[in-house]
């Protein structure tokens, strides 16, 4: 069993880094800038899902919310910037450390809500920050925040005139995501948020501080995506409260990895892959008509996929060969 | 207003309160309600407050069949079973969102004129609107009717037995499906009047169930999951802490008011006010 377990992580990691290397080669078939922005797109979900599934899906506490540690990354870097010139760089580490901090501290009443009570603590919390955004003159209140342009560079980053950087760093992004992931799968951690996730009481007695093992997925969680909200933020040169805090992201952080498969190593990059590019496609193939048949179709896909595989596409894929792998 | 909040909150007490079915479509079937009774206006001239009834059979039947049809079986699943009913019923919002833009276009509609509308009555010296006030005695009435019928009756008693164990309900004869399709179809019948009666004083729009539902969902968490008074008490509730909060804070910081003092309530008791579950 546990030869078998090393042996499934080995080979976990391989297949990684093979389509990890995949992925960096497609800019070079792939020249439509519009292919390329669903592409970014869909890399930067599947980063976001992954780093949500660390939380919600391998410790269990369903988070409505991350929507607000998306745009204290994107805000922290972007006031950083534009207030003091600093870079986004160091911004984004910022904004992550803040979110993990702020991740603590909700931490601490939060976790001793069950169930309901906590979701929707967490979707409440969230609307309170773009709330208090959305009348923060100082950040720009609900007219956001423009980020001036200073030409292409590396250093500021920031690019006009092509996405091939920020393809990349979102592949970097979602990398580090997935090999985090990897990595406290199968460390102390990991074991103790499943057991936390199982049955919280019985891993109390067994010695597992539930308490501290919530707080620490917490942080990660929101260091991670908060990165993930400075990313966007860069990408988009743009944000205003409802376009970086809005509920939709917390719902498009969640579904991917619901989708493919929740609290599995492989679940979010899967749904990322096809959720995202489905959700572009539909938009600007049969919306723009106003009409709203883009969210008819958006809408039934998730209805019968969610009907249909209740643990996700991941466990099409595994059925036979990793029993166990799922949980 | 806090009893307008109460009755839009007192359909989804009862499926996501009492049933323990989470419903992310409620805010839906409240704008479906509202779109119901201005078609029922605008076509055949009958007055909101008249065609309430009408609303309310005509969601009873709908709740009734998208329980039968959609949620049925995303109860189903054995595991991830509150993230399966959370995303089915929230890609049911986006349908039936999308289906009113193709249908009803996405204009503000709104009812001119009705036996309610802008009117005011003098209540010791106060001067309440009356749809407000017709609103409130309804909500009144669909909690009073709501409890009676969870506490007192053969149906609540078998509700409350089915989200206990299911199981064991069907071995003393008790079919799961008719008495939640029937609870589904209460739950939008009383979301159903809610819409009735708020299609007079508000613009009615795809997006409008939206900023209602997220207040319905703190409301019945507020009051406690599985009271039928925790939800009427958090009605009340919220809307109070609405008005006072309007007072103090610019009028877009209205809501921080409602949700600061649920996460006050939870933390202090974690169950809500009157819960059970």
């Amino acid at each position: 069993m546990d030869k078998n377990f090393s042996a499934r992580r080995r080979r976990d990691l391989i297949i990684a880094a093979v389509l990890a290397a995949l992925a960096a080669l497609a800019p070079l078939f792939v020249k439509n800038v519009y292919v390329q922005n669903i592409l970014v797109l869909t890399l930067m979900y599947a980063a976001l899902s992954q780093s949500w599934n660390i939380l919600s899906g391998y410790c269990g506490q369903i988070s409505l919310g991350h929507a607000l540690y998306f745009g204290i990354g994107a805000y922290t870097t972007e006031l950083l910037f534009t207030k003091f010139g600093v870079l986004p760089w160091f911004g984004m580490l910022a904004g992550g450390g803040i979110a993990a901090v702020i991740a603590m501290g909700l931490g601490y009443p939060f976790f001793r809500l069950r169930g309901h009570y906590f979701v929707i603590a967490t979707i409440v919390i969230a609307e309170i920050g773009l709330l208090l955004f959305q009348n923060w003159e100082w950040a720009g209140a609900a007219m956001g925040i423009t980020i001036p342009v200073r030409g292409d560079s590396w250093l500021k980053f920031q690019f006009m005139r092509s996405k091939l950087p920020y393809f990349y760093f979102a592949l970097a992004l979602c990398c580090i995501a997935w090999f985090v992931t990897w990595w406290l799968e199968d460390s102390k951690w990991g074991f103790w948020w499943r057991a936390v996730k199982d049955n919280p009481e019985a891993a109390e007695s067994l010695g597992v501080v539930v308490f501290n093992s919530k707080m620490g997925a917490a942080a990660v969680s929101a260091f991670l995506v908060a990165i993930g909200g400075a990313f966007y933020a860069q990408f988009l040169a743009y944000i205003d409260p409802e376009s970086v805090m809005g509920f939709q992201f917390s719902l498009l952080m969640a579904l991917p990895a619901v989708l493919g498969g929740i609290g599995t190593l492989w679940g979010p990059v899967l749904g990322a892959a096809i959720l995202i590019p489905m959700t572009e496609l539909t938009r600007s193939y049969i919306g723009g008509s106003g009409r709203g048949v883009d969210l008819i179709v958006y809408g039934t896909l998730i209805v019968l996929i969610s009907l249909a595989l209740p643990q996700g596409l991941v466990s099409l894929l595994s059925r036979s060969k990793t029993k166990g792998a799922t949980r | 207003m806090g009893l307008l909040y109460g009755l839009i909150a007192v359909g989804l007490a009862l499926i996501f309160g009492l049933m323990d079915v989470t419903n992310f479509a409620h805010g839906e079937f409240l704008m479906i309600a509202m779109y119901a009774s201005f078609f029922l206006f605008a076509f055949f001239a009958i007055d909101p407050l008249l065609s309430a009834p009408l609303v309310a059979a005509a969601m009873f039947v709908f709740g009734a069949v998208i329980y039968l049809l959609i949620v049925r079986f995303a109860m189903r699943a054995k595991t991830n079973a509150g993230m399966v009913q959370i995303f089915t019923t929230f890609g049911l919002a986006i349908v039936m969102r999308g289906l009113a833009q193709l249908f009803f276009t996405p204009d503000y509609r709104s009812i001119p004129q009705s036996w309610l509308g802008g009117k005011t009555v003098s209540v010791a010296g106060i001067f309440l609107p009356e749809p407000q006030l017709v609103g409130a005695l309804v909500s009144i009435a669909a909690f009073a009717g709501l409890y009676f019928f969870i506490h007192r009756t053969d149906f609540g008693r078998a509700l409350e037995a089915t989200r206990e164990d299911p199981g064991a309900v069907a071995l003393v004869g008790i079919d799961k499906n008719r008495v939640f399709a029937f609870g589904w179809g209460l739950g939008a019948a009383l979301v159903g009047l809610a819409g009735a009666i708020m299609a007079v004083f508000f613009y009615i729009y795809p997006d409008v169930g939206a900023s209602f539902a997220l207040i319905a969902y703190v409301t019945v968490a507020l009051g406690g999951f599985g009271s039928v008074f925790g939800a009427f008490a958090g009605g009340i509730i919220v809307g109070l802490v609405e008005a006072v909060t309007a007072l103090m804070l610019p009028p877009s910081l209205k809501s921080v008011g409602i949700y600061a003092v649920y996460l006050l309530v939870v933390f202090i008791r974690p169950r809500g006010l009157f819960g059970s579950m």
